[in-house]
């Protein structure tokens, strides 16, 4: 590709990621949202009602540990293809470091 | 004597001496149409650490309506190592942003090597415990340019080692270093329960001058017995559930002495639907009231 | 030295330990089980903070295995900072480690899409670059210019449909995951984590730009990753998520 064409191009992508833009979401909304909390939280409370939890003694070696027949793992379908095969290229992770 | 110990000492924080309630994200709009009578939310610090989003906003927005009080759970006063410098410019940091009319933390370590445990683990009162927290707090309160105030424990163990009362360690690390107190009445309550003392005897063993704010919160009885020589079962701070009434009655005993205080409401687990926690606040505002003293 | 707070947090940790010496019951007894109250504190309340955290790691290993999975996870790695609802960065690592999960090869980079949705949720505050600059600019200027990128921005590259298994597990509705693998790019429009999948050399593109170099370079090396590299598609992703945050002009050659 010569450089004009690619000029082109990259000013064409702009324009058109540009223009298929809605508008933005208003502050009122915004603010209508805010009882929607995500994620855990610190407290200062205690966990109530047991000691147990915290004195079960985990025993993991290796692959002694014994799985409970649960969860969606079992019943979700990857196709064959999607076998976590490494493709070309690096999996590099973005450097969080860099915009600010 | 009295009525001086009665006069409302403002000087530990700018919060009302009425009631406040933690802030749940899920009473956002409750709050905003109808508080009454909640005059003043408690944030925990921790949650407002991430630099931006919704809870910075979310926090903004509230401290226009509402006196705010930040409450760190994690900065490890007792703990053995020096402070984390990291987490003391965070805490600096939501202080210089929000301009909080309190802050408060607790009288318990938490993180250890770098480890944080997610707990308020406890401490002996000794000599050296003294002054490795009021230390600690000198080197907050320079931090953030005021005085902070200290919450004492619930407790479920008791260290041989002690040579001090919680009362008498509390009153000391107030004489040195400034710092108010945070009295939370279901905590004495529970360490009362849990190690044998008589609640009312250690609130009037209280330093109550010192006292900027007080807490009152539920708690539930362990499952399992502890087992001889213990004559109930344990009591843990769950926070789940109302305020039980021999709190409300230990609380009454407090106003005696005190007078009236910022008195805040905390449910953490379970949080129920706001008329259910508005109707805590709603009992504690009428705590308040019989505790003012006539003009 | 062993002292008393790391006596008593190694025993806090590890059960098998007797409980730390010179512990009562305040009334000159034993100290029985109260010592387990903390136990109990320390490992359950990070375990409920790992369970509202990683939610599609937890659905797709079962509620039974997840709890017994974080409280080895969580004694091996306690959280590094007092911030709970950040709390899992080291879970991705944990997991690639951990031989009975072995043959599911996804769920590490399912949980460090997990984690990044929160580190994307509390993140910085940035104003989006105003459309207008780039409207009004020169296609040269463009070509020579650099964009830096929002804090709320993260991108998760994985061989896996990672995308798919979040959304299957995740979503009512949604259809088993596809085979093809699937970057992952985060942005944050307002206050709630957008994902969406970038396609062949999105990420690339991305990374290029948030590495320092020109919309030109990273153009470049988006295409020589994927011939069938999509400006316009990515663009709009990161616009639409206001993760382009502020331009700085180069010199055009």
């Amino acid at each position: 590709m010569s450089k004009m064409m690619k000029t082109a191009a990259i000013a064409g992508a702009f324009t058109a990621a540009l223009a298929a833009q809605s508008g933005t979401v208003s502050a009122a909304e915004q603010i209508k949202c805010f009882g929607v909390s995500l994620a855990g939280e610190n407290d200062c409370k205690a966990g109530a009602g047991t000691t147990c939890a915290g004195t079960s003694k985990v025993d993991y070696q290796g692959n002694a540990w014994t799985l409970v027949d649960e969860g969606s793992c079992a019943t979700m379908e990857l196709p064959a293809m999607a076998d976590g095969t490494p493709r070309m290229g690096a999996t590099e992770e973005l450097d969080r470091d860099l915009p600010s | 004597m009295l009525d001086d110990l009665k006069r409302p000492n403002i000087s530990y924080s700018a919060l009302p001496n009425g009631v406040g309630v933690g802030y749940k994200a899920q009473h956002f709009t409750d709050l905003m149409q109808d508080a009454a009578p909640v005059e003043w939310l408690e944030i925990h610090a921790e949650n407002y650490m991430g630099g931006g989003g919704r809870p910075l906003a979310q926090l903004r927005h509230l401290s226009e309506r509402f006196a705010i009080s930040v409450h760190g759970v994690g900065l490890s006063i007792g703990g053995e190592g020096a402070l984390d410098a990291d987490h003391l410019a965070r805490l600096s940091h939501l202080v210089g942003w929000l301009n909080p009319a309190s802050l408060s933390e607790h009288l318990a370590w938490s993180t250890h090597e770098g480890a944080y445990l997610n707990d308020l683990l406890p401490l002996p009162y000794t000599a050296d415990t003294l002054s490795r927290v009021c230390d600690h707090i000198d080197q907050l309160q320079e931090a953030i340019a005021r005085p902070m105030l200290l919450e004492n424990p619930s407790s479920y163990l008791s260290f041989d080692a002690s040579t001090m009362a919680e009362t008498e360690f509390l009153g000391e690390v107030a004489a040195r270093t400034g710092c108010g107190l945070l009295l939370d009445v279901n905590n004495v309550f529970i360490s009362a329960n849990n190690l044998g003392m008589d609640a009312r005897a250690y609130i009037d063993a209280f330093p109550v001058q010192h006292i900027g704010e007080l807490h009152l919160g539920g708690h539930d009885e362990d499952e399992t017995q502890v087992g001889a020589p213990d004559p109930a079962p344990l009591l843990i701070d769950s926070h789940g559930r109302e305020v039980a009434n021999p709190v409300w009655d230990l609380l009454a005993h407090t106003l005696d002495r005190s007078g009236p205080r910022p008195l805040l409401i905390e449910w953490d687990a379970d949080v129920p639907d706001w008329p259910v926690l508005r109707g805590e606040a709603v009992r504690a505002a009428a705590a308040l009231a019989t505790s003012r003293v006539p003009a | 030295m062993s002292t008393p707070q790391s006596q008593f947090r190694t025993a806090l940790l590890d059960p098998a330990l007797p409980v730390p010496d010179g512990l009562g019951d305040g009334r000159g007894g034993p100290v029985g089980r109260r010592f387990d109250v903390y136990r109990n504190n320390v490992v359950s309340s990070l375990i409920d903070a790992l369970e509202v955290g990683f939610p599609a790691v937890q659905k797709l290993i079962g509620p039974v295995n997840f709890r017994a999975i974080m409280a080895v996870f969580l004694r091996q790695h306690p959280p590094q900072a007092p911030m709970i609802a950040v709390y899992g960065a080291a879970l991705p690592g944990f997991l690639s480690g951990f031989a009975p999960l072995a043959h599911l090869g996804y769920l590490p980079d399912v949980a460090r899409l997990e984690q990044a949705l929160r580190e994307s949720y509390h993140a910085k505050d940035s104003e989006a670059l105003d459309p207008a600059i780039l409207q009004d600019m020169a296609p040269a200027d463009l070509m020579a210019a650099r964009i830096t990128l929002a804090p709320a921005l993260r991108l998760i590259r994985s061989p896996w449909p990672v995308h798919g298994i979040w959304a299957y597990n995740m979503e009512d509705g949604a259809p088993q995951p596809g085979a093809a693998p699937e970057d992952v790019v985060i942005t944050r429009p307002a206050f709630n984590p957008d994902m969406a999948v970038a396609g062949p050399g999105g990420a690339t593109f991305v990374a290029a730009l948030a590495g320092g170099q020109t919309i030109g370079a990273a153009y470049d090396t988006a295409l020589t990753d994927a011939p069938q590299f999509d400006l316009s598609a990515i663009l709009g992703i990161l616009i639409s998520g206001s993760a382009l945050h502020r331009l700085i002009p180069g010199d055009p050659e």
